[in-house]
């Protein structure tokens, strides 16, 4: 079809090459208009506020200045505060990782039927809540609660646990609610490798354990490292169940910005947060590129 | 590798039997593989000769039977103790590792010294001709190279057996042809026992010391390519390998009738239940008016194509059965029909013509 297409052009006479690449250019322009609610909707939505934000963030009074980042360096408060939500996001990345990986294993090990039925199981609390997960994490785990109860009733300690308004307590609400983040994109990456590949190195002679150490984990990683990115960006930004299972002893930058800009209405101290955040986010995005592909990472394996 | 280091093993299956629920993939298999010989599993897919390999080769347990090689029962043995070589329809080359490191592998999962290792990686590459290209990816190389890929790291671990599940099915018609003379020249190199499995009956001819067909879970017969072709045992068989016609005959008073005149054949008749006699389209010729023949049948010429190395005529018999004919594509030939519709008499030997039963 592109060959006679090609062909009546040229015989055409003179003029027709140009009127082919205009048509070329016409189709180019139609498909960009689909695009363009989208773009639209970035620009109104994210870009301009984010301009607004280090716009703020650069501004003292009104004049130019880097205060509101010395701060950051200079007070022990927010390099206290900063060092804690990095902590705590990745330990929370870590425990997702070691939690959610065997159990993406699982599942892409079953048959399509019993998988589908453990997915559903992954998904359920994802579609519930967040509010209302936290908050049955913190009746779970409060002083009375459930698993100081049972604890308690099995003997395995006398005084109960203090599990909750604290750094193990938010430890385990984030890694609760962000689990399905490593889990599906894990679980995917694990799906696309050809069960061929394995049968491949145990006839080549490697044992099931081997075969998993140099085929399928290797093969996997792209997937496990998207999986890991997105459970790390959500929790370096998390508020809500921090703010509730932390019981305010435990600060993160989120909570911080929410304070600044809500209760100070410094505006400038939020937003000089807000963008360090942002960079270091976009410096972790460029690190694990370096590593692995973009495209690769965000579309899982393959 | 110029001289095979290990000596080839004979391989048999012991009533071998595959069943997932109700159906049955495999109806106790018995089939005796000699030493050294390259013998190729040929059926229709679902036949059950890739389900024979994947017991062959460890990765599906069977419901029933023995398998041996040489004299150890390896039923129960893990593949990656099996040390068996396999070549996969889709290649199964490792993507996150180089060529090289692909061929290296199974010397790897030995311990072997990096310095034999080196070696040997270069020699396979070298073997499949395929030097130089050690660092590409998988993704960097064709179709026809990662064959090659796939098939020297099989070889590189001189393995007791190797085994292949439609090796050349992905690649197109010309480099299948020519891959297809590369693995026959492996095999008389490396003198391994080989068990290939395929759907294409040209292939199968082409490399097999023998051919077992497989028809729903049994071998239908087990024979050299040439017996395969010229005496089928069973109609699905002689439908299956080469082109042919298939003419019901009628036994009448100890012989047979075919299209209402007596059969002169020099194959057996099978001694019950229908008989069917098989015409291959290059053993048949046109009559020319007055010719004699052993045997003849009359139709009319329906259609005549030129195919480059032969003339294919189709003629209509009078009971209305389409009969292929292979011509030699030009020469005098005082019988061709100059059109179509013309009436024509087709003639062919007694030794020609084969007679299969419904069942083997």
């Amino acid at each position: 079809m592109a060959a006679t297409g090609a062909l009546a052009a040229a015989t055409t006479g003179p003029g027709s090459r140009e009127a082919l690449t205009r048509d070329e250019r016409a189709e180019r322009r139609r498909l960009l208009c689909l695009a363009v609610p989208a773009l639209l909707l970035v620009g109104v939505v994210a870009l301009l506020p984010t301009g607004w934000l280090f716009w703020l963030s650069l501004v003292e009074g009104d004049r130019l200045s880097l205060a509101h980042y010395a701060r950051l360096v200079q007070e022990e408060a927010y390099v206290r505060i900063l060092w804690t939500t990095f902590e705590i996001a990745f330990v929370v990345t870590l425990l997702a990782a070691l939690l959610g990986y065997p159990l993406a294993y699982a599942l892409a090990q079953l048959p399509e039927r019993w998988a589908g039925l453990g997915l559903v199981l992954v998904l359920v609390p994802f579609w519930t809540s967040l509010l209302v997960r936290t908050y049955a994490w913190l009746v779970l785990l409060q002083r009375r609660g459930l698993v100081n109860q049972w604890l308690l009733g099995t003997g395995l300690i006398e005084q109960p646990l203090r599990l909750v308004h604290n750094w193990t307590g938010t430890v385990v609400g984030m890694l609760h609610i962000l689990l399905p983040f490593l889990v599906l994109p894990t679980y995917a990456a694990l799906k696309a490798i050809d069960a061929d590949l394995l049968r491949a190195a145990a006839s080549l002679g490697a044992s099931p354990a081997r075969a998993f150490l140099t085929v399928f984990l290797p093969l996997s990683l792209p997937g496990l490292l998207a999986g890991c990115l997105l459970v790390l960006v959500l929790a370096l930004g998390f508020y809500v169940t921090p703010a509730i299972l932390g019981g305010g002893r435990v600060l993160m930058v989120a909570m911080k910005i929410q304070e600044n800009a809500g209760l100070y209405l410094d505006w400038g101290a939020a937003s000089a947060l807000a963008v360090v955040l942002l960079l270091v986010t976009l410096l972790l995005f460029w690190l694990l590129a370096r590593l692995v592909p973009l495209e690769r990472l965000l579309a899982g394996a393959r | 590798m110029p001289v095979p280091a290990r000596r080839p093993v004979p391989i048999r299956f012991e009533g071998v039997e595959k069943a997932y629920g109700p159906a049955r993939a495999l109806a106790a298999v018995s089939l005796e593989v000699r030493a050294g010989e390259f013998l190729t599993l040929l059926g229709p897919s679902g036949s059950g000769k890739t389900t024979l390999l994947m017991v062959l080769a460890g990765f599906t347990r069977p419901t029933a039977g023995r398998v041996l090689v040489g004299e150890e029962d390896v039923t129960r043995t893990p593949p990656h103790r099996r040390d068996f070589g396999v070549v996969f329809q889709s290649y199964a080359l490792f993507p996150h590792l180089s060529v090289g490191e692909n061929v290296a592998y199974p010397l790897r999962m030995r311990r072997l010294p990096r310095a034999e290792t080196a070696r040997r990686v270069e020699e396979a590459l070298a073997l499949v001709r395929l030097e130089g290209l050690a660092d590409r990816r998988p993704d960097q190389l064709s179709g026809g190279q990662r064959q090659r890929v796939a098939l020297a790291r099989a070889i590189v671990f001189e393995p007791r057996v190797l085994l292949m599940d439609e090796p050349l099915s992905a690649l197109d018609k010309k480099l299948r042809e020519a891959m297809q003379i590369e693995i026959r020249r492996l095999h008389e190199r490396l003198g391994i026992t080989t068990i290939y499995v395929t759907h294409d009956q040209r292939e199968a001819l082409t490399l097999s010391d023998r051919v077992a067909v497989i028809d729903r879970g049994r071998i239908v017969q087990l024979d050299a390519p040439r017996a395969l072709y010229e005496r089928p045992r069973t109609r699905f068989v002689a439908d299956f390998i080469g082109e042919s016609t298939i003419l019901p005959a009628e036994r009448r008073d100890g012989g047979l009738l075919v299209a209402g005149r007596p059969l002169a054949s020099d194959h057996p008749v099978p001694p019950s239940g229908p008989v069917h006699l098989v015409l291959r389209p290059e053993r048949l010729r046109l009559l020319a008016p007055g010719e004699q023949a052993a045997n003849r049948l009359d139709g009319h010429l329906e259609d005549l194509v030129f195919q480059g190395d032969s003339l294919l005529a189709e003629v209509r018999l009078e009971g209305g059965t389409l009969v292929a004919v292979r011509l030699p594509p030009r020469g005098p030939d005082p019988a061709r029909p100059a059109a179509r519709g013309e009436p024509v008499g087709l003639g062919f030997d007694a030794a020609d013509a084969v007679l299969v039963g419904e069942e083997g």
